[in-house]
């Protein structure tokens, strides 16, 4: 089998835009996606079989979307690939693990370069109810929206904290759903002098704000969900008011009627694959683990590029420009001349600079605080796959359990399907910790039949 | 001031303390992580005889296993920790195999082992999944499991003449005259009578701190987890036959790879159920220093041996992958008893990849040659003593 120039992994905005500038300069490239369709989450895509006549309008920067997927050009698209397992290959280069379709069929992709692209998913928080049907991550609501035409409830409350809320409820409320509220724990306007020294942004903000007071949707700050209830089904939420560190002030609540929630607290970068080969790992301005990358968007490993998410939240604007800067840093790597333009162009730097210095003061503006264990009961699941209550931790952690590794091993907080990406935020902080960076040898699910398989083989035996 | 100062929370300084307290010492367990941090929590809990050859180890194992139905027992009261005593079945590939496994039991049969050979026809009454095609076998009914992060903890909590402090990391031992006086720590010296080295993997670095050698290296060991088979997406199929694997299940290489010398890789699966639904596969030998970087090419072929144990497994997802260092000497037993180096130094340490099982007789020992009891059983072939008149010893 012959090895692509690059493989790219995650075809949102960093990696269709990676995939473009190195496929114009002539390498042979491949992007893996876990979808069925190009796009990652922020471009999320209709399947075909709607014939959507706007195909954008719930998406913001269309346009952008269709120039970078226009210049794809001669990129191999390799969809519903997810990839479990990374390694270096035994002559250099590296080893992309796929499991392909709902066969789980297992392949094998050869690469000289790796790109990491994959994103970030919700950050979620614990919380009396939040397992209930009905409740559902803020991401969720909007993939449900913009992937499948699917209104996530028809009287829906957005909770959780940061500009993230703000999108996810104008399209739920211009899809036609009632939404209720829009609860936002921080401040309303933790960002605002930030936000003023970036026009664009802050008119961004303004234009949402705007668009929900027209459905007279109200945005509250210093308010959180506390508790999701129904019998078998979310019925109604309780609302309370908190104070800075997110403690519910005594008899500040409220409850509302909704048959949906959708709650963000933030997003956490997509790391098992940069962890599994080694590369260097730092923590965010939230003080979550992020992939440490160069100037050039190179990580610690040589071969191995990052960009978007991977290397911090900073929303689609930054990743579609992080993955510019990798795509042209793989071609002069790889022609050893700058051929697909300068990865250290200095208005692209600048530019740069810019987007990711504002994604680092929203992260600041809108941190996660610790006041929401104080809205946990004991009965409260902390890990849903291994079913393990609140009270369950509290009582590992006086047999001795003094970190999340420990409190993992006793009470088995993210053992199951999810590996920790659900709980594992939560099971750090209730221990003190900030998030470690994930170790996931095996980042999915892998038949035994097809690990089996492996043994002995060479990558030559995989075409 | 405590009598006695256990470095090390693993399950065998959980042991050492327990029992120590129970002699009625006042006993501080420090660590400089948590509660069965390192390798206690990176294996799977083995309580084994029938891998052993008969000798000091095995007798140290039959001890330590009727000593583990003692505490389980004891523990059931407080939620206990998923002692299971479910047996062991070790298959033979072909006759020559089956003879050289009989002749082993026979052997280990003089040591007390229960031994019951199961003849090709029968393989599949104790466990129904198992591949066609094997000789034979041998039952080994006293083999057991626990939930070793669980017993370490319980242990721990069980007298309150324990004292546990996490966090907190051995920087030096204490001396005057010769004689080993406690422990110094980041958060302050902890005066104590006798110093009890659990340190496992890392025990070679505890015994540094009071000069003196002990030739303890890493191994490296990697083991697959499945899915849950019970209430997962493809739990289904095995609900209704009963468990895919009932015993702990493995071939006799295993055996041979016990006992084995070889600085390269082995493997040979070692299979089982839990009571979380998941199966684990062991096991996998490396020596390469302590390096946690995953080996795809090992958890391959540990999944190749699990298949061809147990076929149904082939579509059986594995889920998680977890390695972990124990803390073998070149002449792969256990150090336990005093140092006669130092006195007042005592080591519990270097029981390679039988630490969970011999925990608990590991822990009565040190108690008695603490107290001057008798021991129960004769601790010469362990004494630190053997290394020290040897010659350097170099890696």
């Amino acid at each position: 089998m012959t090895a692509y120039d690059l493989v790219i992994v995650g075809a949102g905005p960093a990696g269709l835009a990676a995939a473009g500038v190195a496929a114009r300069a002539g390498l042979r490239v491949a992007v893996l996606d876990a979808g069925a369709r190009i796009g990652g989450q922020y471009f999320r895509q209709l399947p075909d079989g709607f014939n959507a006549a706007r195909p954008g309008a719930l998406h913001h920067g269309f346009s952008t979307f269709v120039r970078l997927r226009e210049a794809l050009g001669g990129a191999d698209v390799l969809l519903g690939h997810r990839v479990w397992a990374v390694e270096h290959g035994p002559e250099g280069g590296f080893a992309v693990h796929c499991l392909e379709g709902r066969e789980e069929r297992a392949r094998t992709v050869a690469a000289a370069r790796l790109l990491i692209a994959t994103g970030a998913y919700d950050r979620v928080l614990p919380f009396p109810g939040w397992d209930l049907p009905g409740v559902m991550t803020a991401g969720a609501a909007q993939a449900l929206l913009k992937g499948n035409l699917v209104l996530a409830g028809r009287r829906v409350v957005v909770a959780g904290t940061g500009p993230f809320l703000l999108p996810v409820a104008t399209s739920l409320a211009e899809a036609g759903a009632k939404v209720a509220g829009v609860f936002e724990a921080g401040g309303r306007f933790g960002l605002a002098p930030r936000a003023l020294a970036r026009p664009g942004k802050a008119a961004e903000a303004l234009a949402y704000g705007y668009r929900l007071a027209r459905r007279r949707v109200p945005y509250k700050g210093g308010r959180a969900v506390v508790a999701a209830h129904g019998d078998g089904e979310l019925t109604h939420v309780t609302v309370a008011k908190v104070d800075a560190d997110w403690r519910p002030y005594r008899g500040g609540y409220e409850t509302i009627e909704c048959d949906t929630l959708a709650v963000g607290y933030g997003f956490v970068p997509q790391l098992d694959l940069p962890a599994q080969l080694g590369c260097e790992i730092a923590g965010d301005a939230d003080g979550g683990p992020v992939a440490r990358v160069d100037r050039r968007m190179r990580t610690s490993v040589e071969g191995v590029y990052a960009a978007g998410e991977t290397t911090g939240v900073g929303g689609a604007d930054l990743a579609a420009l992080e993955g510019v800067i990798a795509g042209r840093a793989v071609v002069a790597d790889a022609l050893g001349a700058p051929a697909a333009g300068d990865p250290e162009d200095p208005r692209m730097e600048a530019r740069r600079r810019r987007l990711a210095g504002f994604a680092r003061a929203l992260l600041r503006a809108y941190p996660v605080r610790d006041g929401w264990m104080s809205w946990l009961r004991d009965d409260t699941l902390i890990c849903r796959c291994e079913e393990v209550p609140y009270g369950r931790i509290k009582e590992v952690r006086d047999l001795g359990a003094a970190d999340a590794r420990s409190i993992k091993l006793l009470a088995r907080p993210g053992m199951g399907w999810c590996q920790g990406r659900i709980c594992g935020h939560a099971v750090a902080r209730l221990a003190g910790e900030d998030p470690a960076p994930p170790r996931r040898p095996i980042a999915q699910p892998v038949r035994l039949g097809d690990l089996a398989a492996m043994d002995g083989r060479t990558l030559d035996d995989d075409t | 001031m405590p009598d006695v100062v256990v470095i090390g929370a693993g399950m065998v300084g959980a042991a050492c303390a327990y029992y120590a307290a129970r002699e009625g010492l006042t006993v501080t367990l420090v660590d400089r992580g948590s509660v069965a941090g390192g390798t206690t929590g990176s294996g799977e809990g083995n309580v084994l005889v029938s891998d052993k050859e008969p000798g000091p180890e095995l007798d140290l194992a039959m001890l330590s296993c009727r000593l583990w139905t003692e505490l389980a027992s004891e523990a059931r009261e407080v939620g206990g920790f998923e002692y299971e005593p479910k047996g062991g079945l070790v298959v033979a590939e072909n006759d020559e195999v089956l003879r050289a496994l009989t002749e082993l039991a026979g052997h280990q049969g003089g040591s007390g082992v229960v031994a019951r050979p199961v003849a090709a026809d029968e393989l599949a009454d104790h466990e129904p999944h198992l591949a066609p095609g094997f000789a034979g076998g041998i039952l080994y009914p006293q083999d057991a499991q626990v939930q070793p992060m669980l017993a370490a903890a319980r242990l721990v909590r069980r007298w309150p003449g324990v004292t546990l402090r996490t966090g907190t990391e051995v920087t030096g031992i204490l001396m005057e005259g010769g004689r080993v006086t406690g422990v110094r720590t980041a958060t302050g010296d902890i005066p104590a009578g006798a110093v009890v080295n659990a340190g496992g993997t890392w025990g070679g670095e505890i015994a540094a701190l009071a000069g003196v050698e002990l030739p303890i290296l890493p191994r490296r060991g990697f083991i697959l987890v499945t899915e849950p088979l019970t209430g997962g997406p493809s739990g289904g199929p095995f609900v209704a036959s009963g468990p895919l694997v009932r015993h702990k299940v493995y071939t006799a290489a295993y055996v041979t790879n016990v006992a084995s010398d070889s600085e390269g890789l082995e493997t040979s699966a070692v299979v089982e159920a839990t009571q979380a639904g998941t199966v684990l596969i062991g096991a996998s030998r490396e020596r390469v220093g302590f390096d946690r970087t995953v080996s795809l090419p090992v958890l391959a072929r540990l999944a190749r041996q699990a298949v061809a144990l147990f076929p149904a497994l082939a579509d059986v997802r594995a889920i998680r992958a977890y390695c972990g260092f124990r803390p073998y000497c070149p002449d792969h037993l256990p150090v336990i008893g005093a140092d006669p180096r130092v006195p007042g130094l005592y080591h519990a340490c270097g029981h390679e990849g039988a630490g969970i099982g011999l925990a608990p007789v590991t822990g009565l020992l040190v108690a008695q040659l603490i107290t001057g009891a008798e021991p129960e059983l004769d601790p010469e072939p362990f004494s630190p003593g053997r290394f020290a008149g040897a010659a350097a010893w170099t890696a």
